[in-house]
């Protein structure tokens, strides 16, 4: 990047900034400082406003009311190229990637430097590797790849570099380190504080509180489309800022309770398939193991062919003792096992169906008799467990859709414990769920866990994996690397399990 | 739970109180609604300019017209609340009409009735096959079979109607006797609707269609043989199109390959389009497509009563499926960006 002192430093200032769809207020008059030189954090649970903001800031909402001023001078967006000229960018979560074109063609996507429309493939390669370098993220990214090769977090490097090429003076990500293993969030946070230094302002929206407070100077909380206050990091604790993200207090997260456990219910023994290797692993009834490594890590392919969705091209899978063979995830259902998949809203939900029929999903031919449902026992199942999961829905009957993400989770939930299965396999049950949902989803899983339902979690949060697991297992280039017990687990030890490898190989570590 | 501190929070929204009239709309749905609304204007309008329009001899040829293309267009929104689209049926009513004419000349009302219904089946196992083994997209699988379907009917037939069936007490009934004094056509669409609107609404196989519909990875993950579904559902689409193909052999008296048939499975598309039915699947219901099939017959029914000339009908038809779509989709709040999902 350039000299810092030649760089103008500029700051972001918004105003009363107020937006409304279809008569739902989703910011009402909110401020926002980003100052050139600092990260602000900008936090808040699920629907209270964070991302209607961002849009507002690239142009793709416009404000009801209210000003942005960009280096005092009072600028508005009509779309996002508006906002783009005026050196904002925002840094999408999930990155739009061209599927079958290279590295170096997506980052430029739009501006493909050439002469009189030729592209010269090498100079686009060349210049790449530049970028890649110049932002540290050289070795990590090959500029040949095809954007369909990347991983989640190669997609987020691509996003990242398309965007600071063009040197935005004001800098937003959001959630960018979800789909990030810790390794990669290192690098991408020693990106953002060398960003900081050459006096950018910086917007971070992130729900994990750990990160904040180790990449932020300041924290910006919003609840129902209303800002809460602005605080120093160094003035304020996690407790504070959960206290104001949610509006009580959550003086603990969360707290196992022990319970007895049972037989085994689950046994894998050198289970293979085209992504995972020799995978031995067991979990019992009433235990809750997780499955920790890093991002493709194999280890939502193996709840995929667990749950009967992917083939097992050698070793076997048990359950309660017997050698099972499953052919499709009606088999493993029928054997006893669910699974929460890792998509949510691609994978699990059906978003126009209402909630009443998404708990009843798995359930249809118990609620039937002769093919037809029993709609007042469907009704009584669906309104025991949105009681029961505190299901915040204003009625059964709305849809899936217009739920926010810790429901959509509890729905899924509630459809598995409505079938009743003696396996539960949760991938990232927690994923995009605010604080509040956070906490009831893990007293979920463990009262399911206190009846004797054995449940294995795969999680990326290594804090939800030390307070919610009896036993981990963790998984490394589809391969079992370690297994540590509730006792033996640390965060170090868990991250030396998950990239030993990574270690002498690739020399990602600091 | 004992150990946990959550506490149930506030944010439990309030039941809106609404008035009787929101109530009522919301019963009966916005689509429904503005197609009952179409309908009056429609009649309104029709009947002004020309007062036999109400006579109940029009009434009952408007009822009998629509009766074809409405039990493909009945089955067509199954097909479609399943997340597919099936282009055959127009194709596969003609080769089912030529096969029963055939059929009856060799052996007999009975045999004609079963044996075209059968080949109804097959050619809906065919696209079934096509698309959950040949992973070939509805869209082009049964793009193919519309083409390949009306190339076999003119083969068995040389391309020209076939036998004579306007003897036979059977296929008399069905073209113009009546029951109650309504049209025997008419109680066929009736009971069609019916049936299908109780497997939708009421059974397990609908609701888990709509699961389909609306995200086939879920329904897969919880349990649903999807594959199953679909062939289940293609057949269901190929033996109701064949049953409409038995109609046009008893309203014209013999067997037509192409002619009565061509065209169909568009009327179909638009039909269910127009009455609310998601083209991404997973959303209908078979009360708007039935409004949608009564407002398309009485517009072309108004359109020949009016004289305006029949190359106006197909253009009006187009118009009305692109609105139809445009509607959905801009309150899908679809961005205008790129290619339409």
């Amino acid at each position: 990047m350039t000299e810092p002192d030649e760089v103008p430093r500029v700051s972001l200032q918004a105003r009363g900034i107020a937006k409304s769809f279809a008569g739902v207020r989703a910011l009402a008059g909110v401020d926002l400082d980003l100052p050139a030189g600092k990260v602000t954090a900008l936090m808040g649970e699920n629907g209270a406003g964070k991302s209607t903001l961002l849009k507002i800031l690239t142009g793709d909402y416009q404000p009801d009311a209210g000003t942005i001023e960009i280096g005092g001078r009072v600028v508005s967006f009509a779309e996002p190229s508006d906002s783009r000229a005026a050196g904002v960018r925002v840094i999408a979560q999930e990155p739009e990637i061209v599927p079958f074109v290279s590295v170096a063609e997506n980052i430029y996507l739009g501006a493909l430097p050439g002469a009189g429309g030729a592209v010269s493939q090498r100079r686009l390669q060349d210049q790449a590797r530049i970028d890649l370098a110049r932002f540290g993220f050289d070795g990590l990214l090959d500029p040949r790849a095809r954007g369909i090769d990347l991983s989640p977090a190669q997609r987020q490097m691509v996003e990242i570099v398309r965007a600071l090429i063009d040197e935005p003076r004001v800098i937003c990500f959001d959630e960018p380190t979800s789909s990030l293993s810790d390794t990669e969030t290192t690098v991408l946070f020693r990106l953002i504080a060398r960003l900081r230094d050459d006096g950018c302002a910086i917007g971070y929206v992130s729900h994990r509180l750990r990160e904040i407070f180790e990449v932020a100077d300041q924290v910006t909380v919003l609840r129902d489309g209303q800002l809460i206050g602005t605080r120093t990091i160094s003035d304020t604790s996690e407790s504070e800022v959960v206290r104001m993200m949610v509006g009580r207090d959550l003086s603990a997260m969360f707290e196992r309770t022990s319970h007895e456990v049972g037989e085994v219910a689950l046994e894998l023994a050198g289970v293979c398939t085209d992504d995972v290797t020799d995978i031995s692993m067991s979990v019992r009834r009433g235990e809750i193991v997780a499955l920790a490594g890093l991002v493709g890590a194999g280890r939502t392919e193996l709840a995929l062919a667990i749950s009967g969705d992917r083939p097992i091209t050698s070793g076997t899978i048990k359950v309660g003792g017997v050698a099972q063979k499953f052919r499709s995830p009606a088999d493993a259902i029928a054997a006893g096992i669910g699974l929460a998949p890792e998509e949510r809203k691609a994978d699990a939900l059906v978003m126009v169906r209402s909630v009443r029929d998404n708990i009843a999903l798995a359930v249809l031919g118990r609620l039937s008799r002769f093919g037809f449902v029993n709609r007042r026992a469907e009704r009584e199942l669906a309104a025991t467990y949105i009681s029961q999961l505190r299901i915040r829905t204003p009625s059964m009957s709305q849809l899936v859709q217009n739920l926010s993400g810790g429901n959509q989770q509890k729905v899924v939930l509630a459809r598995w414990l409505a079938k009743q299965t003696d396996i539960l396999v949760l991938d990232e049950p927690t994923r995009g769920v605010d604080v509040g949902a956070k906490a009831e989803i893990y007293a979920i899983i463990d009262e399911l866990a206190g009846k004797g339902v054995a449940v294995l979690v795969i999680s990326s949060e290594l804090p939800e994996v030390l307070g919610l697991a009896d036993r981990i297992v963790v998984m490394q280039d589809g391969r079992v690397t370690g297994e540590l017990t509730r006792a033996e687990a640390t965060e170090e030890r868990i991250l030396t399990l998950a990239i030993a490898d990574h270690l002498s190989s690739e020399g990602v570590l600091p | 739970m004992s150990t946990t501190t959550v506490t149930p929070t506030s944010t439990t929204p309030d039941v809106v109180q609404e008035n009787p009239v929101s109530h009522a709309v919301r019963a009966v749905g916005v689509q429904n609604l503005s197609l009952i609304l179409a309908i009056a204007a429609l009649v309104l309008v029709i009947g002004s300019r020309n007062s036999s329009f109400y006579l109940a001899s029009n009434l009952k040829t408007i009822g009998m017209a629509v009766t074809i293309s409405g039990l493909l267009a009945v089955v067509q929104t199954v097909v479609i609340i399943m997340g597919g689209i099936d282009l055959t049926v127009g194709s596969v009513a003609g080769l089912a009409s030529v096969s029963s004419a055939m059929l009856f000349t060799h052996a007999g009302s009975t045999v004609s009735f079963v044996g075209a219904l059968a080949i109804g089946a097959v050619c809906g196992l065919i696209s079934g096959c096509i698309v959950v083994f040949g992973r070939v997209t509805p869209m082009i699988a049964t793009l193919a079979g519309l083409i390949a379907f009306k190339g076999v009917a003119q083969l068995v037939s040389d391309g020209r109607a076939q036998g004579y069936t306007g003897a036979d007490p059977f296929y008399i009934f069905l073209a113009r006797g009546s029951v109650l004094g309504i049209p025997t056509l008419i109680w066929v669409l009736a009971l069609v609707a019916a049936l299908v609107h109780v497997m939708l609404r009421y059974t397990r196989i609908g609701r888990n269609i709509y699961a389909v519909g609306g995200n086939d990875t879920a329904a897969r993950l919880s349990g649903i043989k999807i594959n199953r579904y679909i062939l289940g559902v293609f057949i269901l689409a190929g033996v109701v199109a064949a049953l409409a193909g038995i109609l046009i052999t008893a309203r014209t008296g013999s067997g037509q390959p192409v002619s009565g048939s061509e065209g169909l499975e568009f009327q179909s598309i638009t039909a269910a389009a127009l009455g609310g039915v998601a083209l991404r699947g997973g959303k209908g219901s078979m009360s708007g497509t039935i409004l949608a099939v009564i407002l398309l017959g009485i517009l072309l029914n108004g359109m020949s009563l009016l004289g305006v000339n029949p190359f106006w009908q197909n253009v009006a038809q187009g118009s009305l499926l692109v609105a139809a779509v445009v509607i959905q989709q801009l309150r899908n709040g679809e961005r205008r960006v790129g290619l339409p999902k």
